[in-house]
């Protein structure tokens, strides 16, 4: 089908508005570009990035993780060192702990979740359907509302007179009202129901774009063959989408482990350490309670994990592509 | 187009338009409260007559919404100009020349993605209040552009390796030296990673909530999130009020995306795409 909404090449070029020359197709692999005599590139034109990169970004995080190993309290100039002290502080600290378990849980919710809902939304407006171009402006509007602002609206839709309660009782279902966000088996995975409203339209975005880099021929040969839909879809349209797929977990994995902004204003951690994430515990131990041993060694485990599980994510699709 | 409109389009269609409907109700129900008188008991999604505007007056001139949305885009048309002036030239040398410095340097950016901005937290807090920048833009603007660099890089980075170096041999043959020839040239076709970047970049920094809290809370300078926050605390349970402070909050992002949503969908899955 036409696709003047969203354009796609198989290249990192997909947002071409005007004719440029062919350039044959090749993947975007880093170093793989002959050389060409002629055309000298300055060197010194990387200068200011770096600069501002190195100051911003790796000499505070070097020396994030180099303070973990001191009793640094980030107002002092003097430290002296501690070993794996924080370290044990960590894994015996309570709100550590489940702040841990309750980060891994929400971006695993999360990721699970707005896939699925990013790809069935990409498959219904990658069809003929009328309204599709409507339908995705309005899929993607969330995406743009300032994650704060959602999570204050979906506070008050989720308190116990809210919206989503007399929507329950509207139905019939009134037996399932329930204080969402005050009730620590629930709230956690309210919030994880506002995150995935909020962003599966920027899953299904991607989708839309692995779906329409699907030559039409490879779906009109399946039919051909007497393939259904379901086959189609199970044997011809996911396994083309496998960069799509990795783009999409790996986004949903790493902004659902740096959780903050919908915490805090749906429930501030609360009830109880029900809700608190890495982000939120990091935070307040820094800000609030004034522990930066606590803070700065639960950023270096939080770094680790991200870490660990980018590289097992990487392993999986680099066997599933080959 | 070879599909035809049949039955099973129709009742794909309702389905969406149903799941679309849903889809807004939060934020219809924003919108409804926010026009609510504020004694208002009723649910969020039944509508009142007359709708009031009080409630825009008030948290308009309670929240100090007119400061702290200049400063929002005060940062963020900062921090998305020194964005694009940094990575876009940085992008150039990393594309063209293969031998190994730039490989490397390119590695070492990119290794930016992956770690976590808390890891840095402390550290560059202590930097930036021993550098007297607390309270200023400057600290979320700089902070703003060290932490997107990476990406912008990248999504530079992948264009320039696919677009052919034809016109930059054609201009330095003619006499241009490489960095005329970079802003004259390349930079002109680099036009739409360019404007990916920026739309990606200023929602982004517009909507964030950590860095200007830490760095710019308490202070005279603070952004429309950070501003919204305090405004909550304060006024709790007074959703009317509460709602049109967000919706005001809100206003400008939305205007811009409904604006440019074509550029703005396809600009997200070209530049994620990478």
């Amino acid at each position: 089908m036409a696709a003047p909404h969203v354009t796609n090449t198989a290249s990192g070029a997909a947002t071409r508005d005007r004719p440029l020359p062919d350039t044959g197709g090749r993947s975007g692999r880093p170093g793989r570009e002959p050389h060409r005599v002629g055309v000298r590139a300055p060197w010194w034109f990387v200068v200011p990035a770096i600069a501002v990169y190195l100051f911003i970004v790796v000499v505070p995080s070097v020396n994030g993780a180099f303070f973990s190993f001191t009793d640094w309290n980030g107002l002092r100039p003097d430290w002296s060192f501690v070993g794996l002290d924080n370290f044990s502080a960590v894994l015996a600290d309570r709100a550590a702990q489940d702040a841990l378990v309750n980060t891994l849980i929400l971006a695993a919710v999360v990721t699970v979740l707005q896939n699925a809902a990013g790809l069935l939304l990409a498959l219904g407006v990658n069809t003929v359907v009328k309204s599709r171009y409507v339908l995705r402006v309005i899929f993607f509007a969330p995406v743009v509302l300032t994650p704060l602002v959602a999570g204050f609206v979906w506070s008050y839709l989720l308190s116990p007179n809210g919206a989503v309660n007399d929507a329950l009782t509207g139905l019939g279902l009134g037996s399932l009202a329930h204080d969402w966000l005050g009730d620590p088996d629930t709230a956690l995975y309210a919030i994880a129901a506002e995150i995935v409203w909020q962003f599966s339209g920027y899953s299904m975005v991607i989708y839309l774009a692995g779906l329409q880099a699907i030559p039409r021929e490879v779906l009109e040969a399946a039919t051909i063959d007497g393939a259904g839909p379901w086959s189609k879809f199970r044997n011809v349209v996911l396994p083309l989408l496998n960069g799509a797929v990795v783009i999409n977990v790996m986004l949903c994995l790493i902004g659902g482990l740096k959780q903050f902004d919908q915490v805090m204003a749906m429930t501030g951690g609360g009830p109880g350490t029900a809700t608190e994430t890495t982000s939120t515990v990091i935070y307040k131990s820094a800000f609030t309670l004034g522990d930066y041993p606590l803070s700065i060694a639960l950023a270096v485990v939080m770094t680790l994990v991200i870490a660990i599980l980018a590289a097992v994510q990487y392993r999986l699709t680099l066997r599933k592509s080959h | 187009m070879h599909a035809r409109y049949t039955w099973r389009t129709l009742t794909r269609e309702v389905t969406l338009i149903l799941v679309a409907l849903v889809f807004l109700v939060p934020l219809v129900g924003l919108l409804n409260v926010s026009l609510k008188p504020q004694s208002s008991q009723t649910s969020a999604l039944a509508f009142e007559f007359p709708p009031t505007l009080d409630n825009y007056v008030q948290a308009w001139n309670q929240a100090s919404l007119g400061a702290a949305l200049a400063n929002s885009f005060a940062i963020t048309a900062l921090s998305v100009i020194l964005i694009v002036a940094c990575s876009a030239p940085a992008a150039y040398p990393l594309a063209r020349v293969t031998r190994g410095w730039s490989r490397y340097t390119f590695y070492f950016l990119i290794g930016g993605l992956l770690v976590p901005g808390q890891l840095a937290l402390l550290p560059l807090y202590a930097t930036m209040r021993d550098a007297g920048l607390l309270g200023s833009l400057w600290s979320v603007v700089l902070i703003n552009v060290g932490q997107q660099m990476p990406f912008s890089v990248f999504l530079y980075t992948m264009f320039l390796r696919e677009l052919p170096p034809d016109y930059e041999e054609a201009a330095l043959l003619d006499g241009c030296g490489p960095t005329r020839s970079f802003l004259t040239v390349v930079f002109p076709l680099l036009r739409p990673v360019t404007g990916t970047v920026v739309i990606l970049n200023a929602v982004g920094i517009w909507n964030e909530f950590f860095t200007p809290l830490l760095y710019l809370g308490g202070s005279d300078n603070t952004t429309a999130p950070v501003a919204i926050y305090g405004f909550v605390s304060q006024y709790v349970s007074q959703w009317p009020l509460i709602f049109a402070g967000l919706v005001i909050s809100v206003i400008p992002i939305l205007v811009v995306y409904f604006a440019l949503q074509k550029h703005i969908i396809k600009g997200f899955a070209g530049g994620l795409k990478g």
